[in-house]
């Protein structure tokens, strides 16, 4: 019924009263749940203290709950409209950051705000679902089939993974590559074609290697096994596994996570948050923060299907996936099943940008689900209205 | 429309799309859970163990050293307070800048740094390893207030061992030190840093006994290795204490009086017990230097002094017992069936075959018997009955006496000496024995060698007329008194020696010291009832060369020092009931009647008027059970630290 409602109106101006109402209050629920088991933990990391994580931490999702309702309530024809300049905005960040480091001393990944260190190639994440969903939105199904439509977004891609590769930052680069991937395959791209690109990566992984820094080698080979260097690399994976492992079914108990608070565990704080939580509270606490996780993301699955426009779909089904792929990163890594690549659990780990950008992505999420109805012409709005 | 229909097509496409993702992410997440399983069910126990080792350390906790103490209870060995840095290589993330920092507070040596690295490299990374030790309190503040920037430095009180006497008791109880390369038996107790055992004297002998055994406590550590609480601690048991059968303060006379020379050593013992009452050998050295750390320089120049201030020469010492060893010789004759009365003339010399011998005095002693020969120390009256014994009656007769055998006293290192026999010879040097070498060995001088701790023996054999047999410790005890070891009072056996013909070799000695004309006759006791018995030793070190005696030197005490005869002196008090015995050997000395025997006199004199054998208890019989301290009059309770 909605369709033949949608053929006649074509774009319903909502009110801000409908969009209230249309706040998604399961999902919001969720992220707070989040937040508050990232504060928890965050209290633990410090030894039983508020500072100097879990308050910053708080106070962070505040805010960052503001942001995504902000994000939320704007009309997803603004992102559609403006989904270029951010990604173009967001290129020339990374661009500062690489003119900053190659003029500085060393790697740096940060623009300081003044108020916030601002990391842009975790904003990037974001950005660059923006800016494919943006562009495969306008082509239709003959298009996709045609390889030179696949040059521009391809560029897309190419352009901040080179940028943060330099930084270096393997496991952005990657995630940045697996967010695209989904984004193309959600598009329609044929199959073979990732089996051609696949092929293609294959091949140039040997070459790739040579340009990786030496650390980036290490961890990838002490991955491979990690007890040939117990006291180096492999320790942080050794540490967190015995921690994991010793946690058992309950946990030892809030506060009492001996490999974390005697300081075995690196990294508590970050990257090895979910090695605590699993630590101090089993394989119970470690099935319902996944599952808090699982939630979300069908949440995102349900909005991108509900969508009407496809610039709608594409966003919630890229950002779904950048979530999923930020857990998946973090937790697999901490068990040890992929290299230790520094990507933070969402909402859960201490860090101001990877904090905002999840909200950002949650925000455009709630957006996307707010004005699911609006239509938007394949060729753009411009011509259409 | 067009629009929506073109639009419905990519949304079918991507809705199939999507379910296919959202089934790859399933399956991806449900590996995620599998894993999380398998670390927290399946291998959960493999893991707490791992996590445990991280979180549980053992430490050692070093038992402290057992004391030693006199006779008396007076503390000889004790322990005191010493602050060390200790440094542990497994926190220090680099050692050589953790060391260099350091050296801005405490000075640390090329030979210290070298020593260091080097124990950091043998030893396992979390066994601490000494920087230094003996720090002031000052040192130690500054040390504790820069500990943010010294990791792995920790500070660290342990015990030295001190000795309340220093040189003066060295060669009883010798020293501790660092343990050793070669010494390393596995024991984890002797890899701690600063642990120290037994290198000498009752010190090495005793050590097991003074050791005592390691307790443990088991820590929280955390991944730097700062300990965080005590989990659990098991106390290991203080080394047990040694008394021994010293008089400290006679010890102390001793040594003082032996010091007047440029090396000497002597002993007094109990002729009844064998209790060794004072042993000291001059010179000394500081034991308490070896706690504190000796430079290679100071080693170096102890080990080569020619004077060896090292060795204990009262059982190291290897001498001719010159004429001292002449009652052993009358002794075989009375045996043998001589009788005392029976005189021989000497002219000052003796002839066999075509080999003229020499008597000390050249003018001769004349007609003279048995108690005039040992009066005198007449050469000649003891060739002529040593050629009518022959070697092997008299080294029958000194063996019982303990010549050329280990007397098996509780100290290390003791030589035998050596009591020729026809049958030695052979052996030892594969010629056959001449008769002129008996004639020599009368005199206690060729082959024969005893040390000074063989002469007291002798002594006291003689003055008791049992198989006496020396010792130092009196028993091993436990901190609250009860007796761990106490070796046998043993009642000597007799030395199968008529007491008649003991009673004139002792009456002769009497005769050398009490008698006008006796060789001592100037250094007797002139205290009524104290008055000793004795017998001085003159032996010839070095011939004087015919070379010499045309340049007209007649005595050796023209010569350089080390070619002067060894004076010695052995004697007992009171004459009457003989209980202290005293032997002293005076390296390169002169003559034994001018200077060893003068101080046996005063350390006689002495010993009667402390009269340690009457204050103190009479020796433990070796009995099981604890004995009360208190209870023993005279013994008091051990000196409290």
């Amino acid at each position: 019924m909605r369709v033949q409602m949608g053929l006649f109106q074509r774009n319903p101006e909502i009110t801000l009263g409908q969009k209230v109402l249309q706040v998604n209050w399961g999902l919001v629920i969720l992220v707070s749940v989040l937040a508050a088991v990232g504060c928890a933990m965050l209290y633990s990391a410090a030894n039983g203290s508020m500072q100097p994580w879990a308050e910053r931490h708080a106070i962070r999702f505040a805010m960052g709950l503001a942001v995504m309702v902000a994000v939320a309530f704007i009309d997803v024809r603004f992102w559609f409209r403006w989904a270029w300049a951010i990604y173009a905005a967001t290129v020339l960040m990374l661009v500062a950051v690489a003119v900053m480091g190659t003029i500085g001393m060393g790697a740096q990944r940060w623009i300081s705000l003044g108020f916030m260190q601002l990391q842009p190639s975790e904003v990037m994440k974001v950005a660059i679902v923006l800016a494919l969903a943006r562009y495969f939105h306008g082509l239709s199904e003959e298009e996709i089939a045609r390889p030179l439509r696949l040059v521009p977004p391809v560029l897309v891609l190419v352009a901040p993974v080179a940028l943060v590769m330099k930084q270096p930052d393997l496991g952005t680069a990657m995630m940045l590559v697996m967010v695209a991937g989904v984004m193309f395959f959600a598009a329609g791209v044929r199959m073979w074609k990732f089996a051609v690109a696949g092929a293609s990566v294959a091949a140039i992984v040997p070459v790739a290697w040579q340009f990786l820094q030496g650390y980036q080698k290490q961890r990838i080979l002490t991955f491979m096994d990690p007890s040939s260097d117990p006291l180096g690399s492999g320790y942080h994976i050794m540490q967190s596994q015995i921690a994991l492992g010793s946690g058992g079914t309950l946990g030892k108990g809030f506060l009492q996570g001996s490999q974390s608070h005697l300081n075995f565990l690196p990294e508590k704080q970050t990257d090895f948050i979910f090695t605590m939580l699993a630590e101090e509270f089993g394989l119970l606490g470690g099935l319902g923060l996944i599952g808090i996780y699982v939630l979300i993301m069908i949440y995102g699955f349900a909005i991108a299907l509900r969508a009407r426009n496809h610039f709608g779909r594409l966003l919630a089904m890229g950002l779904t996936a950048n979530l999923f792929l930020y857990v998946f990163i973090n937790i697999a890594m901490v068990m040890g099943l992929i290299p230790v690549v520094g990507v933070p659990l969402p909402l859960i780990s201490y860090g101001g940008t990877a904090m905002l950008a999840v909200m950002v992505s949650l925000g455009f999420l709630m957006s996307v689900y707010i004005h699911r109805d609006i239509r938007i012409p394949r060729r753009g709005l411009d011509d259409a209205d | 429309m067009p629009l929506s229909h073109e639009d419905h097509g990519r949304g079918k496409t991507f809705s199939r799309r999507a379910m296919m993702l959202a089934g790859g992410k399933a399956t991806l997440l449900s590996a995620l859970v599998g894993r999380l399983y398998y670390l927290q069910v399946v291998e959960s126990e493999r893991y707490a163990t791992l996590a445990d080792d991280n979180r549980i350390s053992l430490r050692l906790l070093p038992p402290p050293r057992g004391r030693i103490v006199d006779r008396f209870g007076h503390a000889l060995a004790i322990n005191e307070q010493n602050y060390r840095v200790l440094l542990i290589a497994e926190q220090a993330k680099d050692v050589d800048a953790t060391l260099e920092r350091l050296s801005q507070i405490i000075e640390i040596g090329e030979s210290d740094r070298n020593r260091i690295l080097r124990d950091v490299r043998k030893r396992r990374s979390f066994v601490p390893v000494t920087v230094r030790e003996n720090l002031s309190w000052e040192t130690v503040s500054r040390i504790e207030v820069n500990a943010p920037d010294l990791a792995g430095i920790s500070i660290d009180v342990g015990q030295t061992r001190f000795y309340p006497h220093g040189a003066e008791m060295a060669h009883v109880l010798g020293y501790v030190a660092a343990v050793s390369e070669r010494e390393l038996t596995g024991d984890p107790l002797l890899e701690l840093p600063g642990f120290r055992i037994g290198k000498s004297g009752t010190e090495r002998i005793y050590d097991e006994q003074l050791r005592g055994s390691a307790g443990t406590s088991q820590v929280e550590v955390n991944a730097l290795g700062r300990t965080i609480r005590e989990l659990s601690r098991e106390e290991g048991e203080p080394g047990h204490d040694a008394m021994l059968t010293l008089d400290a303060g006679l010890q102390t006379f001793l040594h003082r009086r032996l010091s007047g020379e440029r090396s000497a050593a002597g002993i007094v013992m109990d002729s009844q017990s064998g209790e060794v009452l004072a042993l000291a050998s001059v010179p000394s050295y500081d034991p308490n230097a070896f706690n504190l750390g000796l430079s290679t320089g100071e080693w170096r120049s102890l080990l080569n002094d020619p004077l060896h201030p090292l060795t204990n020469k009262v059982v190291a010492g290897q001498f001719a017992p010159g004429s001292t060893f002449k009652m052993l010789v009358a002794l075989a004759a009375l045996e043998a069936g001589i009788s005392p009365s029976e005189e021989v003339y000497c002219p000052g010399h003796y002839v066999l075959g075509n080999h003229r011998f020499h008597c000390w005095r050249r003018w001769g002693h004349g007609h003279t018997d048995m108690v005039d020969g040992i009066k005198h120390s007449c050469d000649v009256y003891f060739y002529d009955i040593a050629r009518r014994l022959g070697i092997d009656r008299i080294a029958e007769m000194a063996a019982r006496f303990g010549i050329g055998e280990l007397t098996g006293i509780d100290l290390p290192n003791e030589r035998r000496g050596v009591m020729p026999t026809r049958a030695w010879k052979r052996a030892a040097i594969g010629e056959r024995w001449q008769g002129g070498e008996t004639l020599i060995a009368a005199i206690g001088q060729g082959y024969v060698l005893a040390s000074p701790l063989q002469v007291g023996v002798m002594t006291a054999r003689l003055a008791s007329g049992k198989a006496v047999r020396p010792r130092l410790t009196r028993k091993v005890m436990r901190r609250n008194g009860e007796v761990i070891m106490a070796p046998a009072l043993e009642e000597f056996p007799s030395l199968g020696i008529p007491e008649e013909h003991l009673q004139i070799v002792r009456d002769a000695m009497d005769a050398v010291v009490n008698e006008p004309g006796g060789t001592a006759f100037e250094r007797r006791i002139r205290e009524a009832g104290m008055e000793m018995a004795g017998k001085t030793g003159t032996s010839q070190v070095r011939r004087i060369t015919t070379e010499e005696r045309r340049q007209g030197i007649r005595t050796t005490d023209e010569t350089p020092w080390r070619h002067r005869h060894h004076a010695l002196f052995a004697g007992f008090a009171p004459v009457m009931n003989p209980r202290y015995c005293c032997s002293v050997i005076v390296q390169h000395g002169g003559s034994g009647s001018a200077v060893a025997a003068p101080i046996v006199r005063d350390v006689l004199l002495e010993a009667q008027r402390r009269d340690p054998l009457a204050k103190s208890p009479p020796a433990q019989v070796a009995t099981a059970g604890p004995v009360d301290l208190e209870a023993e009059p005279g013994a008091g309770s051990v000196e409290q630290e």
